[in-house]
C-alpha cells in the first residue's frame, strides 16, 4: 500500500520490541463480541490511476459552473481566483500544518492569521476580527449567541432580508438555549416594519445587506433603533466583494459584523469548505467566539504572534466557553488573505465596480423582456426579477439550454414562486448574458 | 583548509561556524518578513482587470466613500511574502508531527487533485439537481463507506468539523428526548479526560455537565459512573479510544447502563483511526459519533481547518437528523433540504464540506477495506513501539498496551527543574514538532504522542533516540539547555501572557513596532 511505509520485517521486529506475538495482541482491550474477523465488506485497495479515473468519471457527471453561462448567487458566488492563490495554499507548510499551538514553529500561519484579522476588520469597518468560523451561516448563529451574552438578554430579531438558511442555522443553534427569535419571513422591498415596536428585552437585530434578494440596505436606521433599546446591531453579508463598493457596516453603526468570505480566494466547492468572517467592536472582544491571534514578542524582544485570549475557548473554559468551536476554516483564511493581498484596495474596488456594472447591464437586458420586472431598486451584483411564470419551471427550462440562469426564490423560501434571484460577476461575458436573455425568452414563450 | 581548482575554499574554517549577527537580521534561508501593511500599498495590485464601461450606478446612496486601507502587492511580491512566511511553519511533510489526539498523518496529493476537478470544485451548492448528480453520488458513496466502517445505519454529512459533529449528535439526542417528553433528562456525563469540546457542546443543547473521574488504569471509573446513573441522565459523551490512548474496555456495560435509564450514548470519534476495519462502533452500543475526516481520513489540517465532521446516528436517533441529506430515488439522487417535524433543523448554509468529502473518499478508495485495516494496525503498532522504546527513560502514564497514541507523565522529570513545556521546546531544536502537552488533564504534565501509520521504522527509531537522549539530558541536570529552547526556531519562546494581557489583535499604523 503506497501510503504505508512499514513492511513485514519492520512489523515483526517492532512487535518483538513491544513484547507481543501478533498485531491481534494489541487489540486485547476490545471486548471479544466487538472484534471483527477478516475484512469489512467494502472494495479492496486501488492504484492511484484507478482512483483518479473513478472520481474523474464521477466529476464528469456534473455540469461545472464554468461549463456554460452561469448566473447563480444566493450565498455563494463564482469569481476568478488568481492561480498563485491555489499554488500558495498547497505549499506543504500551510497545507500540512496543524493549528498553531507551538508558536515558535508556526509563525507562518500565525502571521497570516494576524494579517487576515486586520483585513477583515478593515473591510467591515470593525475594530477586531477572529481567525474565522465555519461559514457565514454559523458565524451568524454565533453572533446571536454572543449578543445574548453581552446584553444578558434572550431575544433577537431577524430582519426579512436575511438568507433563509442563515435564519434556519441561527434558529437551530438557539433552540435549546431559551433564546427566542423573531424571524420575519423573507420578502423583497425595503422592509423597515421590523423597526416598529422594538422591545427593551431584545439583545440584537440581525440585518443582511445586500440582502438575500440583492437589495442594498441602509443599516443606519437599524443601528439607531437597536441602540435606542440598548440592543446591538448584527450586520450580515454573503458577498464580501460588495464591501468594495458599498459603505461598510461599521460606518453605519453595526456592533458585530458576520459574513461569508467564500468569494475571496475560496471557490464554490458545492457549498464547502467556506470561511465565516466574524468582526466586532473592541469592547466586545472578550465575548467573541473562536480562535484569535495576537501580537507579542519573543524572549529576545522580536515581534511575533500567538493564539491568544484562549480563556474564552473550550479547551480551557470547557462548559463555560464562548463557543464549542475548535477547528475553524484555517486554510480558507490563508486563501482569503492571499487573494485580498493580490487585489489590494484598488483591485478590490475595481473588482466590485466590474461586478456592479455587469449586474446593471444584465438587469437592463433581462428587464427588456416582456413581462419581466425588476423588484430590487438598489443592488450590487445580485438582483431579483418577478417573472410571469413559475420561476422553478423557468430555471429548469433554461438548464435544458445549458444556461444556469439564476436561483428560483422558492428553493430558499415559501410563497415567492415567481421570483428569480440573478447574479452577475466579473466571470460573465456579454455573450453569456446574451445566451441568458435568449434562454429566458425561450422559457417564457 | 581545502580549495577547489578555482581557488575557492570548499571547507569552512572555524570562524564561519561561529554564531554572528547579520546586518539585515536575516539568517540565510530564514528571512524576516514584515506585515503586508508595512510592505504593500492600497494602490498596488497583483490582479489585472478590463476597463470599466462607465455604466450608471444603482448603488443608490450607499456607495463607499471612505478609504479602506487594504494593502496590495504585485504577484512576485506576494509570492515572496507568503513563501517566506510558509518557511516559518513546521509541517507533516517535513518531519514527525506526533501531536496526540490530532492524528497528523500523511495527506496524499491525489486527494488534492481530485478535490480540484472542476466537476467538484466549480459547482454551486444550489445548482439544479440534474446538474449535480455526480456530486450527490459522491456524497452517497462516502456515506456508504462511513456507515459500513462504523456499523451504523445513518450518517449526517453536513457538520463542518469535529465539534460541529458533536453538536449534531447531541442535538439529535436532545430532539429524541424531547419527542419522548423526557424533559427531566438534562444531565450529561462527561469523563474528566474528555476533549473540552464535549462539555462546551453539551451546554449548547441545554444540558448540564456531570464529570466522571478516571480510575488508576486511565479509564472510566465504573463505580463512580454507576453512582451517577439516574433517571435524569440524558446521556454520556465518551471518547473511545479515550484521550489517554486506551480502549474503554467496559464500553458495552457503559452503553447498557446509559440505555437502562433511557439515555443515549454519544461517542467522540476523534480517535476512530485506532479502530477502522477492526472494530465497528455500532457493535459497541453507541447512538451517535462524529468522524473527523481531517484526522482519520487524511484531509489536510491546513493550519487549523477546514475540518469535516460527518456524524453517524443509530436507528433511534436517525429520524432527528439535520437537513439537508442525500436520498437515492428511481430517477437519481435527490437532496432533501427542508426539515420535517422530527428533524432538529439545519446546521450550515449548504450541504457540508464537499471539498473534504472528495478527499476522504479518494483516501478510502485508495486504501480499500484491506488498506484501511492495515493503516489502523500500523498506527497502533507504531504507538506501542514508541511507548515500549521510551518507557526506559520516560514515564508511561498507565503502561500496558496502548492504542494509537502513547501517554507519558512528567514523573521522569521530577526534581530536574525541567518541565513538560521545556522538554517540548527542546524537541523543536531537534527538528521535531512537540507532542500534545498538558492534555489529557488526568495525567500530570501529560505528553501524548501519536506517531500515526505514516512513519517508517527508521524515522521512528531516530525520533526515539532523540527523545531518550533528551530525557537523559534532563535527568543529568542540564536545565539551562531546556530553559533556553528553542534556539533554532524562527523565534525564541513567545510571551503569551503579554499577548493576553494587552491584546493586539490587528495591525494599526500607530500601535505596531
Amino acid at each position: 500500500m503506497r501510503y504505508l511505509p512499514l513492511n513485514e520485517n519492520d512489523r515483526a521486529a517492532m512487535l518483538d520490541v513491544v513484547g507481543v506475538k501478533s498485531v491481534d495482541d494489541l487489540f486485547v482491550d476490545v471486548p471479544e463480541a466487538a472484534r471483527l474477523d477478516g475484512l469489512i465488506d467494502l472494495p479492496t485497495h486501488m492504484t492511484e490511476a484507478e482512483v483518479d479515473a473513478r472520481l474523474t468519471a464521477m466529476a464528469g457527471k456534473n455540469r461545472a459552473a464554468g461549463a456554460g453561462p452561469f448566473f447563480m448567487g444566493g450565498g455563494a458566488y463564482r469569481h476568478h481566483i488568481p492561480a498563485s492563490v491555489d499554488h500558495l495554499i498547497q505549499r506543504s507548510e500551510f497545507l500540512t500544518a496543524y493549528t498553531p499551538y507551538q508558536p515558535e514553529i508556526s509563525q507562518g500561519t500565525l502571521q497570516v492569521l494576524f494579517e487576515f484579522q486586520t483585513q477583515v476588520a478593515m473591510l467591515t469597518g470593525m475594530d477586531v476580527a477572529n481567525a474565522s468560523m465555519y461559514d457565514g451561516s454559523t458565524a451568524c448563529g454565533e453572533a446571536v449567541l454572543m449578543a445574548c451574552r453581552v446584553k444578558r438578554r434572550k431575544k433577537c430579531v431577524l430582519a426579512p432580508g436575511l438568507h433563509p438558511h442563515y435564519a434556519a442555522v441561527t434558529e437551530n443553534l438557539c433552540q435549546y438555549l431559551d433564546i427566542s427569535l423573531d424571524i420575519h419571513a423573507p420578502a423583497p422591498g425595503k422592509d423597515v416594519d421590523v423597526l416598529n415596536g422594538l422591545d427593551k428585552d431584545i439583545a440584537a437585530i440581525v440585518v443582511q445587506s445586500p440582502n438575500v434578494f440583492g437589495e442594498i440596505i441602509d443599516l443606519e436606521p437599524y443601528a439607531v433603533a437597536a441602540h435606542a433599546v440598548g440592543a446591538l446591531l448584527i450586520a450580515v453579508f454573503t458577498e464580501p466583494v460588495a464591501l468594495g463598493a458599498i459603505k461598510s457596516p461599521g460606518e453605519m453603526g453595526a456592533d458585530i459584523v458576520v459574513g461569508e468570505g467564500q468569494s475571496i480566494g475560496v471557490g464554490l466547492n458545492f457549498g464547502g469548505p467556506y470561511v465565516g468572517l466574524f468582526a466586532c467592536r473592541q469592547k466586545l472582544v472578550r465575548q467573541m467566539p473562536g480562535r484569535v491571534c495576537g501580537e507579542t514578542v519573543d524572549a529576545q524582544g522580536k515581534r511575533g504572534y500567538v493564539l491568544t485570549l484562549s480563556t474564552r475557548e473550550q479547551h480551557i473554559r470547557r462548559e463555560k466557553a464562548t463557543s464549542n468551536i475548535c477547528t475553524n476554516s484555517g486554510l480558507c483564511t490563508v486563501a482569503f488573505s492571499i487573494h485580498m493581498t493580490l487585489l489590494g484596495e484598488a483591485g478590490l474596488r475595481t473588482l466590485a465596480a466590474i461586478n456592479h456594472e455587469k449586474a446593471c447591464m444584465l438587469a437592463d437586458k433581462l428587464t427588456a423582456i416582456d413581462g419581466v420586472e425588476l423588484v430590487t431598486d438598489t443592488f450590487f451584483n445580485e438582483f431579483t426579477l418577478r417573472l410571469p411564470k413559475k420561476a422553478s419551471d423557468v430555471v429548469g427550462d433554461m438548464v435544458a439550454q445549458n444556461v444556469i440562469g439564476g436561483l428560483h426564490a422558492s428553493r430558499l423560501m415559501d410563497g415567492q414562486d415567481d421570483l428569480l434571484i440573478v447574479c452577475a460577476t466579473e466571470t460573465n461575458s456579454e455573450a453569456d448574458m446574451d445566451a441568458f436573455v435568449s434562454a429566458l425568452k425561450g422559457a417564457l414563450s | 583548509m581545502s580549495m577547489n581548482t578555482q581557488g575557492r575554499q570548499t571547507t569552512p574554517d572555524a570562524v564561519s561556524a561561529r554564531e554572528h549577527q547579520t546586518v539585515s537580521g536575516n539568517r540565510g534561508l530564514a528571512q524576516t518578513e514584515k506585515l503586508i501593511f508595512e510592505i504593500g500599498t492600497p494602490r498596488r495590485s497583483g490582479v489585472d482587470f478590463p476597463k470599466l464601461k462607465g455604466v450608471k450606478s444603482r448603488l443608490g446612496s450607499m456607495a463607499r466613500t471612505d478609504e479602506i486601507g487594504l494593502p496590495g502587492l504585485s504577484e512576485p511580491e506576494a509570492m515572496r511574502h507568503y513563501v517566506r512566511l510558509s518557511q516559518k511553519n513546521y509541517a507533516i511533510d517535513m518531519g514527525v508531527y506526533p501531536l496526540g489526539s490530532c492524528t497528523m498523518k500523511h495527506n496524499p496529493r491525489l486527494n488534492e487533485k481530485m478535490a480540484r476537478l472542476p466537476g467538484f470544485a466549480d459547482l454551486h451548492p444550489l445548482q439544479p439537481r440534474g446538474t449535480v448528480q455526480g456530486a450527490l453520488e459522491l456524497m452517497d458513496e462516502l456515506s456508504h463507506w462511513i456507515c459500513t466502517l462504523t456499523g451504523m445505519p445513518v450518517v449526517a454529512m453536513s457538520p463542518k468539523a469535529g465539534a460541529h459533529g458533536e453538536l449534531c449528535g447531541m442535538m439529535a439526542i436532545r430532539a429524541a428526548l424531547d419527542a419522548k417528553g423526557a424533559g427531566h433528562k438534562r444531565r450529561v456525563l462527561v469523563p474528566e479526560s474528555a476533549h473540552g469540546t464535549n462539555p462546551a457542546t453539551a451546554v449548547l443543547c441545554g444540558f448540564s455537565i456531570d464529570t466522571i473521574p478516571a480510575n488508576d488504569a486511565g479509564r472510566v471509573d465504573m463505580e463512580a459512573l454507576r453512582a451517577k446513573i439516574g433517571d435524569d441522565v440524558a446521556g454520556i459523551m465518551l471518547t473511545n479510544p479515550n484521550t489517554c490512548g486506551l480502549f474503554e474496555n467496559d464500553i458495552i456495560e457503559i452503553a447498557e447502563l446509559i440505555h437502562g435509564v433511557g439515555g443515549y450514548f454519544y461517542c467522540d470519534g476523534a480517535n476512530f483511526n485506532a479502530l477502522v476495519g477492526r472494530v465497528r462502533p455500532g457493535d459497541l452500543g453507541i447512538d451517535a459519533m462524529h468522524l473527523n475526516l481531517h484526522k482519520t481520513f487524511s484531509t489536510p489540517h491546513g493550519g487549523g481547518g477546514p475540518g469535516s465532521g460527518p456524524t453517524v446516528l443509530s436507528e433511534a436517533l436517525a429520524p432527528f437528523a439535520p437537513v439537508p441529506y442525500v436520498e437515492k430515488q428511481g430517477d437519481g439522487w435527490h437532496l432533501v433540504e427542508n426539515a420535517d417535524d422530527k428533524s432538529f433543523g439545519r446546521m450550515t448554509a449548504f450541504h457540508g464540506q464537499m471539498g473534504m468529502f472528495t478527499r476522504a473518499l479518494s483516501y478510502m478508495l485508495s486504501h480499500g477495506s484491506d488498506g484501511l485495516k492495515q493503516a489502523t494496525e500500523d498506527a497502533v503498532l507504531n504507538a506501542n513501539y514508541v511507548q515500549a522504546s521510551l518507557s526506559g527513560e520516560m514515564s508511561p502514564a498507565f503502561g500496558g498496551i496502548c492504542m494509537h497514541e502513547a501517554l507519558f507523565s512528567d514523573e521522569f522529570l521530577e526534581g530536574t527543574g525541567v518541565e513538560t513545556l521545556d522538554f517540548a521546546k527542546a524537541m523543536i531544536d531537534e527538528g521535531y514538532h512537540p507532542m500534545t502537552m498538558y492534555f489529557p488533564l488526568v495525567v500530570k504534565g501529560a505528553m501524548l504522542i501519536e506517531p500515526t501509520e505514516s512513519e517508517s521504522k527508521a524515522e521512528l527509531d531516530r525520533f526515539i533516540d532523540v527523545m531518550n537522549a533528551l530525557a537523559k539530558k534532563a535527568k543529568s541536570g542540564d536545565v539551562a539547555f531546556f530553559k533556553a529552547a528553542p534556539i533554532y526556531a524562527p523565534l525564541r519562546r513567545l510571551d503569551e501572557t503579554r499577548a493576553a494581557r494587552k491584546p493586539v489583535l490587528r495591525w494599526r499604523e500607530e500601535t505596531t513596532a
